[in-house]
């Protein structure tokens, strides 16, 4: 069989942990999934009517590279309202499809070959890739549960991130829930300006924030113009599969990106920005709604691994917690999996030092919930 | 939000939700949730608890109708008198007053479309206050209490997803 062949590059990005658990998965008729990465909930009518309206209006057509103007302002306008932070939709904001795009962008934008990006450990499983195909090298700092999953001054500078040109920042979490409220950012912040380090912080699941108002990093002294923010309409509109994200940032930043995007993607899909304009302007409700069901689910399944005596930290943000598990987090999940149906993600996959954990998402209805919660407790037991 | 809110929203989307269940929903602890169901119920905010039936998953017959009413009112009958008089009828099972071109609107459900009609006719129509009524004969539900009757329930999400 004739054979292409692949870019060095490419066989430096090791296969995706997560492929094999859904393969796996995908092979039984039984199981009940935690190992999903978005919401249960579909994007509000408003939202989709808005998709919907688009394209009877035969509104088919690229837009602006960065993204329909109003669209633009409306993610100028949200920001400045809750974060007090304001950015030139002209030249500060990016629409992307989805973050991931954004951040591959964003990479491919700030990094030179050798660079060092460092970036929260556990987390995101598209970073890594990500640095290694902008030919830079991975920083993995290590987060801790005794220090609730946060990045600290300290754990900086222990993995050598002063050398780092780059941190990669995701708060809430993905996979452990952590948040980092504003006092826990400040060290961060100070690190980043002492040693020159730009950032790039994914907050997606910034209004997953549970009992307490999230930060955002570019919000404190100095930070603004080191940082680009990245945000969409995935989780918090549960709007996944229209993939449409958003990069704010210094102009200059902002146009590196925007030179490859509009390369590569040329503009985010058109459809999906109309229903992202509806769902800023019109979706609050819809929104609050959701997060009241997904903090009840929080509350349930960390009540759950509290009675089932898994060590479970307290995670406050994004649809995810991220218990404690005897021995290879990978061997319990395959075990959870094959014995009870029950699909988990192995905390291993997010970075090292997730090792002996799961990430479980409770992005399903109540009664899957507590089947699983069940189905679990009899595997512990 | 208020442990009360949090509390019937839980009961709204499952009011047989076990005690210990709505405890680890809410955070509240389990003596916390039975003492607040009990006030809310006592203060009337929870009027009852019932089912979301599909009826037509059932061989026995149902039927039912939205009926819309036009009444005329005196100095000593006013909208609350007659509403009164129609509420006490076991046919009605809601009853609304509405703004637009009807005053009342009355769901109405028997076991069969010839029950309502002789509802309608023999016990409605004949209500002195009572000058016109139109009937909507359900002919199939959609939805009820926030449930899809005939939603798809399958999960098409990827089974595990970054």
């Amino acid at each position: 069989m004739a054979r292409v062949r692949t870019s060095e590059r490419v066989g430096r990005v090791p296969p995706s942990g997560i492929r094999k658990f859904f393969e796996l998965a995908e092979e039984r008729e039984d199981v009940i999934s935690l190992g999903v990465g978005e919401p249960d909930f579909s994007a509000p009518w408003a939202a989709r009517d808005a998709a919907i309206a688009s394209l009877e209006r035969g509104q088919t057509s690229y837009t602006a590279n960065r993204g329909m103007r109003e669209l633009r302002e409306a993610i100028a306008d949200h920001c400045a309202e809750r974060y007090a932070l304001d950015y030139d939709p002209g030249e500060e904001v990016l629409v992307t499809t989805g973050v991931s795009e954004g951040v591959d962008v964003a990479l491919r934008a700030l990094v030179d070959s050798g660079d060092r990006v460092a970036m929260v450990d556990p987390s995101y499983v598209s970073y890594r890739p990500g640095v290694l195909l902008a030919d830079g090298e991975p920083l993995p700092v290590r987060t801790r549960e005794d220090e609730q999953f946060r990045l600290t001054y300290e754990s900086l500078d222990r993995a050598g991130a002063s050398e780092a040109d780059l941190l990669i920042l995701c708060y809430p979490n993905n996979p452990t829930g952590a948040v980092m409220r504003e006092e826990h950012l400040e060290p961060v912040a100070e690190f980043c300006r002492e040693h020159d380090i730009r950032v790039l912080s994914d907050e997606i699941y910034a209004d997953l924030t549970y009992e307490g108002e999230h930060t955002s990093i570019a919000t404190l002294e100095g930070m603004r113009e080191r940082t680009i923010v990245f945000n969409g309409f995935s989780k918090a509109y549960a709007m996944t599969g229209l993939r449409l994200g958003y990069a704010l940032g210094p102009s200059d930043g902002i146009a590196a990106m925007n030179r490859i995007h509009q390369y590569s993607m040329l503009s985010a899909p058109t459809t999906a920005q109309h229903a992202a304009l509806e769902a800023l302007e019109s979706c609050d409700d819809d929104v609050e709604e959701m997060v009241g069901a997904f903090n009840r689910r929080r509350r349930f399944v960390l009540s759950r691994f509290s009675e089932m005596g898994l060590d479970c930290f307290e995670a406050q943000g994004a649809f995810y917690v991220f218990p404690e598990v005897p021995g290879d987090d990978e061997a319990f999940a395959e075990g959870l999996l094959e014995d009870q149906g029950v699909a988990v993600v192995p905390g291993s996959v997010f970075g090292e030092a997730g090792e002996g954990h799961l990430r479980v998402s409770y992005a399903s209805g109540l009664p899957q919930l507590k089947e699983a919660m069940n189905r679990l407790e009899a595997f512990v037991n | 939000m208020e442990p009360k809110r949090e509390l019937l929203e839980a009961l709204c989307a499952n009011a047989r939700t076990e005690t210990a269940d709505l405890a680890r929903q809410t955070g509240l602890s389990e003596s916390e949730v039975e003492a607040t169901i009990a006030d809310l119920e006592g203060e009337g905010t929870i009027r009852g608890y019932q089912a979301i039936v599909d009826w037509d998953d059932l061989d026995e017959g149902h039927a039912r109708a939205a009926v819309e009413l036009n009444v005329t009112l005196d100095r000593e009958t006013g909208y609350g008198e007659v509403s009164e008089r129609l509420a006490k009828f076991p046919e009605v099972s809601s009853l609304h007053l509405v703004s637009g071109n009807y005053d009342f609107l009355m769901i109405v459900e028997a076991s069969s479309v010839r029950k309502i009609s002789r509802f309608v006719s023999e016990k409605v129509a004949p209500v002195p206050e009572v000058t016109q009524t139109v009937t909507h004969f359900v002919m199939e539900t959609y939805k009820e209490g926030g449930i899809e009757m005939n939603g798809d329930d399958d999960d098409d999400r990827l089974s595990v997803s970054p």
